[in-house]
């Protein structure tokens, strides 16, 4: 592989583009400014600013509000979990959001950002990271609003909104991991853009956003063996676990928890293999293909 | 492989290079998307293999100022994407010693919808800083690209000359030991390209390493203590940059000069009745002299032998910069119509004398004998030989450095017709 003459250093080695890089300090200031930068213009850019940020999931939940509580009256058919609906559908909104944001933001970029890969050593990686903290910005002040909508609507505050950081850490883990994932692909295979949008709606619908678990679960389960499967595909699905404790833990405790909706607290572990399995193999994909993004582009 | 082998120096080199391979691969037909992978899984994508750098190897060593030229496509360009970390190369190894910044394009990655301060933030933090360093670097990166006016101005209202000058003033507030350059100095007028050779001058007394990548053949015969010659990623020459300069223009005027042989059939144009035998510069021809400096008499002599009789021939000088423009035309038909005639065998030499004003570079000189007349009945075209680098200080970007003399006078109020309002000008 290498010729006689590299066998004693010289002094550091230069190795070329990976991922990341030795220092993670210069990685993570990197991702951080970049995401901030990202933020301010989003913040300042406009006249309105941030209030378009938060019109955005807003706007969605009105339509389905009116749509799903005014028309149909999901929450009247649901019980007790229907208490406090309106909440949780915006809860939902935010979150679904910040995962579709930080996924369907990174697909690009690291195309877009093709002029910093192709001019500067750094490590790449600090791309769709950067995508996904600008995600997870804008999902801080979202959740500001959820709350303070919930408490107008009449949620006392809990303990169990202790919980609030460990469901978002898990929304970010899985974003991360597909977000890692998307942007990798992209840069060989510029289909995924198409392939994806439509695989994130499939996502909207298949997850607690509009159609509460409740629902899905009692439709499934009443169909036999059949119904059975596919209402375990549905929990396989890690936003499930993570909307629905959401829901359980922030809003209404009538609500099913994650553990009620898989079966089992034990069972919890299959959506949480999977949001390990995407990241692991988001990481290991791109770090792969990092060396070489420069040339492929 | 080659001149790196030299006897070992007291510490590590500042960038050091071996047995360096890189290999593009380019598909003949790129499948860009999952459908065709889909469709066709069992092709198995055809692509040649380009071969871009073979078995390089160098050193640099500390303080050195380093060029590498190259024609389009020799792999310069590759091989510093390679000493940047941008590429990873296929085979062998570089090492670096000293923190290392990289200018490959200026401002890369400035936002034009942030204002200044963000953007020299940013960009130091891309090019290696913590935020804390970056943000110390401010006020200096400022005052150095005399902004201080406009830091509140968003980019995008920036003048292009403004855009450039807050970019070079960032890279180079970067404090890195080693400095990889590639031709950046391209961009800019003449005036600041000059402002950015004073620092790179400046950085070279403070000891700083720098590699400069450029086809610009005066610059690195002005700058560079040593020169590398790529050609087809392959190292041609490593060593003074004058004698790379000249192995430089073998290799493009030599490929030149072949094409124009194709078309005429022979290696000298003419009926070959005299030949040019030598061409040199100034008065001495044992001198081999190879540099006139600028604001000098400068002194072309060119000997020539009959193989037959000829009558009043005329000796033309062209004279080419790098860039393969005439730049001095001179021929002896203007002063003596009579040159006098000439027996077979016997020798004569002709002199082009001139004060030189010439831009620093290397020139080209193409001599061309013709018979009395129009000139159009030639007798030899002399290309090959001397080439020869004009020196000093003066470069204003033209192609001579004319003395000129400049003066202001004022001319009272304008007609208002003529004064435009400050907004048209954008």
């Amino acid at each position: 592989m290498s010729s006689p003459a590299v066998s004693e250093p010289l002094g550091q080695p230069i190795r070329g583009p990976r991922a990341l890089d030795d220092s993670w300090s210069r990685f993570w200031h990197l991702a951080y400014n970049i995401a901030r930068s990202e933020f301010k213009l989003k913040f300042f850019g406009s006249a309105l600013g941030y209030v378009w940020q938060v019109m955005r999931p807003l706007l969605l939940f009105g339509v389905l509000y009116v749509f799903f509580v005014v028309i149909l009256n999901v929450n009247k058919a649901e019980g007790a979990a229907g208490k406090f609906y309106g909440v949780q559908l915006l809860g939902s909104i935010v979150l679904f959001t910040c995962f579709s944001e930080g996924a369907s933001g990174s697909v690009r970029s690291v195309v877009d950002r093709e002029t910093l890969v192709r001019k500067i050593q750094f490590p790449r990686l600090a791309i769709p990271i950067s995508v996904v903290l600008l995600a997870a910005f804008n999902l801080g002040l979202n959740l500001l609003v959820v709350m303070a909508f919930a408490l107008i609507s009449g949620v006392r505050p809990m303990l169990s909104w202790l919980e609030l950081p460990l469901i978002v850490s898990m929304l970010m883990v899985f974003t991360t991991g597909v977000a890692m994932l998307l942007s990798a692909l992209f840069v060989r295979f510029r289909d995924i853009q198409p392939i994806w949008d439509v695989f994130s709606q499939i996502l909207f619908y298949a997850s607690p956003v509009i159609i509460p678990v409740e629902a899905v679960r009692k439709e499934l389960l009443s169909h036999g063996s059949l119904g059975h499967t596919l209402y375990h595909v549905y929990t396989l699905n890690p936003l499930v676990a993570i909307f629905q404790q959401f829901r359980h833990a922030m809003v209404n405790h009538a609500t099913l928890s994650a553990g009620q909706v898989m079966g089992s607290w034990a069972a919890l572990l299959e959506p949480m293999a999977l949001v390990a399995a995407v990241f692991v193999l988001g990481f290991w994909y791109f770090n792969r293909e990092a060396p070489h993004i420069a040339e492929d582009l | 492989m080659t001149a790196s082998s030299q006897a070992s120096p007291p510490g590590l080199p500042a960038l050091a290079a071996r047995g360096v391979h890189k290999r593009f691969r380019i598909p003949e037909e790129r499948s860009h998307t999952l459908k065709e992978r889909a469709l066709h899984p069992l092709r198995r994508s055809r692509h040649d293999d380009l071969h871009a750098l073979k078995d390089i190897s160098f050193d640099v060593e500390p303080g050195e100022f380093f060029g590498i030229v190259g024609r389009n496509g020799s792999g310069k360009s590759t091989l510093l994407k390679c000493m940047a970390g941008i590429y990873r190369v296929d085979q062998g190894a570089i090492w670096c010693n000293g923190r290392m910044s990289t200018f490959i394009e200026l401002g890369v990655g400035f936002n034009p919808d942030l204002a200044a301060y963000e953007n020299v933030a940013l960009n130091g933090i891309m090019l290696g800083l913590s935020p804390k360093e970056a943000r110390a670097r401010y006020e200096r990166v400022i005052e150095f690209a005399e902004l201080e006016e406009f830091q509140d101005l968003k980019l995008k209202n920036y003048s292009s000359g403004m855009h450039v000058r807050l970019a070079f003033s960032v890279a180079i507030q970067v404090d890195a030991e080693i400095l990889l350059i590639d031709e950046v100095l391209a961009v800019g007028d003449a005036a600041f390209q000059q402002k950015c050779f004073d620092v790179f001058s400046s950085m070279r007394e403070e000891g700083r390493t720098i590699i400069f990548v450029t086809h610009d053949m005066s610059a690195v015969t002005r700058f560079c203590r040593r020169a590398m010659l790529l050609e087809r990623g392959e190292v041609v020459s490593i060593g003074d940059p004058r004698d790379v300069a000249d192995r430089y223009l073998e290799l493009s005027f030599g490929r030149a000069a072949g094409y124009e042989d194709d078309q005429v059939g022979s290696a000298r144009m003419g009926d070959g009745t005299a030949r040019v035998t030598d061409v040199w510069l100034g008065d001495d021809r044992s001198e081999h002299r190879s540099v006139a400096p600028q604001s000098e008499p400068l002194t072309l002599k060119v000997l020539v032998t009959f193989n037959a009789d000829v009558v009043d021939p005329a000796v033309s000088l062209t004279l080419l910069n790098d860039q393969r423009q005439p730049v001095v035309v001179a021929t002896t038909a203007l002063d003596h119509e009579e040159t006098g005639s000439f027996q077979a065998g016997e020798r004569a030499g002709f002199a082009f004398s001139f004060h030189n004003m010439l831009a620093p570079g290397r020139y080209h000189p193409i001599l061309t004998i013709t018979h009395r007349g129009e000139g159009l009945d030639v007798i030899d075209r002399y290309t090959g030989g001397l080439s020869f680098v004009v020196s000093g200080l003066t470069a204003s970007g033209g192609m001579v450095e004319i003395p000129v003399e400049t003066s202001v006078s004022r001319w009272g109020r304008a007609p208002e017709d003529e004064i435009q309002t400050a907004g048209s000008r954008r």
